[in-house]
């Protein structure tokens, strides 16, 4: 059987999928559509959190294990086979202390590109080929056909096509996304109709590593307060105190405590951050429009990487909207051009191409943003 | 199915599970003053005296529970409770204790006031005597040791152990779920104080058990209600579920020695039949060869370079049913605390695997894991240690 949602892997019928389960509805329908395609299909939790809550080694918070169980019923459900897999100080490491430490360095990274690049997608995919399995299957809002291009989901509000772009043709080749022809509703539709217990179970928005989405305080708990000033970008003016620089993002605008009005009366917003000497630089909206885009770590996946400037558009954030750009390769390195201002763009997300197709925006390639201007 | 994971659950034996039926279609509460009652309560109390029989105790000191971890947890608790207000606010416990003696004795530590003590054990698993009498004080309200060890399988010198606990007025709590019907346990004779039995380790049904307590051994209940056990366990009895316990203890016990002949030659050809396909597999515990050491039915082994956990998933997916001897509740494989309690380094302990035999295992089922076993092990070879 020949699936559209297959990509490379899903050419064969009968394939050894492991399917990573979270506990969500979006990787249980995944999960069940593998089942449904005729795949030899086993369940896996990744377990993720390391809060060793009580005396007893491997004890987690009550929040993994109730995704855990939900993951297990599932699977139960469907039939297949079930495993937890303690992936839980690789991800400290890859995902949590990278996460700390690109704030600290002033950066804004993304964990959820991360987790995708080191843990799912590696560490996860590396032992299931090594034990014999063919494909990790996820419930990844996106697009991976059989011609092995990857795509954006259908459901543009739900697409995750961004987070999963750092991927190489290599990882995409014993890859599955399920879900990428159908919206968020049909997902549950499909949940409710196959029985499974987790179809009205609320969308996971937050860092999964946060748990209450206290982003500040999780850094300062990891950081240390560290009093700095927050300047004017124009007059060069202290207008305030911060706690610490790693705590702000390029854009940002809420949670300044400036005080008083800027001379002009409008808003300001962080338009950079400085790790070196503590110090967040603000200034007004304008200020944060940028037209050239640099990033380094490139990785192309829609066949070989172009010679000389091609026409794309480019995401520059997880929820970003498209711009249109010219985009040029010098090895490693990857340009954009932006054919009409950006504003808020931070060093750490990716720079994302897509070529747009009726069939769904074709993901060219991404790198991870050093510069804008 | 090839099972071999019979430390974890053992099937029921079909006359404890004729028993239970048989008992379940009939109606009463053990504790109604009516002729329904009276036979229920009649069942319950011919069930304690076999029980009592067949483990050298007295019916009196038979206390039905609803299993294992009730049993050591009423055993820990309620004689910790009752001891304290005479200044005795110690609790020693092996390092290698299950769960569901560790945990409550570390919830003590932790909520009760008391000082915690984990006794020691040597390469092999066990509590060396010289080590009890060591931390032996005037302060200890009560040690608990288990008769036998349910990850690999090490037998304690449980009498010796118990008499020194008695020089000292201390009584001795042994966990005995994975020793009875393996190896002899009698109460009396062990001198103990406490002993936990569970009925599904032993062909009975799950979810019910019994402290054996002496009746001078005093405890605190920790289930208040109709004081239906000796005023120390309240709850309706579970009539055809001990029913169903007792005939299984009786049949485990008096079958104990030709089951035991049986289970050690069949787990000394599975030793055997390992070690010329995975040359390099080590043996954990006890050695077969010194009588009484280990269970009968017990192997452990290190597969170098393999992770227990991926080795447990390859054989399942052949339907050969194995352990990596410990789990926590989310399933999370987690490098066993008595195998570093043993001094195994963290790595060595992440590769092991547990195979146990029961009274259902026959050689096919040796046959079908050592087909299995070797490319299961070149598998998870490759696959490699994760971090």
């Amino acid at each position: 059987m020949i699936n559209e949602w297959g990509g490379q892997a899903g050419r064969l019928s009968g394939v050894r999928v492991l399917a990573a389960m979270s506990g969500g509805v979006d990787s249980a329908v995944a999960a069940a559509r593998a089942v449904a395609a005729g795949h030899d299909v086993t369940g896996v939790h990744l377990a993720l959190s390391k809060n060793a809550a009580t005396h007893r080694t491997g004890a987690r918070g009550c929040c993994t294990k109730e995704d855990a169980h939900d993951a297990r019923r599932s699977a139960d459900v469907l039939g297949i086979p079930f495993y937890v897999w303690d992936m839980a100080e690789r991800f400290h490491e890859d995902v949590v202390e990278d996460f700390v430490a690109e704030y600290a360095a002033g950066r804004t990274p993304n964990p959820c590109l991360r987790c995708n690049e080191k843990i799912k997608f590696a560490a996860v995919l590396d032992r299931a080929l090594a034990l014999g399995f063919d494909a990790v299957v996820t419930g990844h809002h996106a697009r991976l056909g059989a011609d092995g291009l990857l795509r954006r989901s259908v459901d543009l509000a739900k697409d995750q096509s961004y987070v999963l772009a750092v991927l190489n043709s290599e990882q995409l080749g014993h890859s599955m996304f399920p879900l990428g022809d159908s919206t968020k509703e049909q997902v549950r539709a499909e949940a409710h109709a196959r029985g499974l217990a987790v179809a009205d179970k609320p969308d996971s928005h937050d860092i999964c590593f946060i748990a209450d989405g206290d982003t500040q305080g999780f850094l300062r708990k990891h950081l240390g307060s560290e009093p700095g000033d927050i300047v004017d970008a124009g007059t060069g003016e202290v207008l305030g105190k911060h706690d610490g620089a790693f705590a702000y993002t390029v854009g940002q605008r809420k949670g300044l405590a400036l005080g008083r009005p800027a001379p002009d009366g409008r808003p300001r917003y962080v338009l950079s951050i400085t790790p070196v000497t503590n110090t967040v630089t603000v200034g007004p909206a304008e200020a944060l429009e940028v037209s050239q885009v640099d990033g380094t770590r490139t990785v192309w996946i829609a066949g070989e990487p172009p010679v000389g400037p091609i026409e794309c558009e480019v995401q520059l954030r997880a929820h970003g909207r498209p711009a249109p750009a010219v985009v040029e390769l010098d090895g490693s390195a990857m340009s954009a051009r932006l054919r009409r201002p950006e504003r808020g763009i931070a060093a750490g997300q990716a720079v994302v191409a897509y070529r747009p197709d009726p069939a769904g925006d074709i993901v060219l390639g991404s790198a991870t943003i050093t510069t804008a201007s | 199915m090839a099972y071999l994971d019979h430390a974890a659950t053992t099937p029921m034996l079909p006359e404890a599970l004729d028993a239970y039926v048989a008992t379940a279609r009939e109606v009463g509460n053990a504790s109604s003053l009516h002729g329904a009652g009276r036979a229920a309560r009649r069942r319950v109390e011919e069930s304690r005296e076999r029980i009592a029989a067949v483990l050298g105790a007295r019916p009196s000191e038979v206390i039905f529970t609803g299993g294992g971890t009730e049993s050591d947890n009423l055993a820990i608790k309620g004689v910790y409770w009752a001891r304290r207000p005479e200044g005795r606010t110690k609790v020693l416990a092996g390092a290698v204790e299950h769960h569901a003696v560790l945990d409550a004795v570390h919830w003590l530590g932790e909520h009760e006031g008391a000082e915690v003590v984990s006794l020691p054990v040597d390469h092999e698993g066990r509590v060396r005597p010289e080590v009890l009498a060591e931390a032996l004080d005037d302060t200890v309200a009560l040690v608990s040791v288990m008769w036998a060890n349910n990850e690999v399988g090490t037998v304690q010198p449980i009498a010796e152990l118990a008499a020194l606990a008695a020089a000292r007025g201390v009584p001795l709590h042994t966990d005995a779920v994975q020793a009875v019907g393996q190896v002899p346990v009698d109460y009396a004779a062990s001198g103990v104080a406490a002993l936990t039995v569970t009925g599904h380790k032993l062909g009975g049904p799950l979810g019910v058990g019994a402290l054996v307590l002496g009746r001078d051994v005093a405890c605190t209940p920790l289930l208040h209600g109709g004081g239906q056990e000796r005023d120390v366990r309240s709850g309706t009895l579970d009539v055809p579920g001990i029913v169903s316990f007792a005939v299984a203890v009786e049949h485990a016990v008096k079958h104990q020695e030709q089951h035991a002949q049986r289970l050690a030659a069949l787990r000394d050809e599975l030793i055997e039949r390992v070690r010329a396909v995975v040359p390099d597999a080590v043996l954990n515990g006890a050695p077969t060869d010194r009588p009484g050491a280990r269970l009968p039915g017990n192997a452990h082994f290190g597969f170098p370079g393999c992770e227990g956990d991926a080795l447990l998933l390859l054989l399942d997916a052949q339907d050969i049913a194995v352990s990596t001897g410990s789990a926590c509740s989310a399933g999370v494989a987690q490098p066993s605390h008595v195998l570093l309690e043993m001094g195994a380094d963290p790595l060595a302990a992440r590769t092991s695997l547990r195979f146990t035999l029961g009274h259902t295992s026959t050689r096919a089922d040796l046959d079908a894991l050592i087909t299995a076993l070797p490319p299961a092990v070149d598998r998870a070879r490759r696959a490699g240690m994760s971090r």
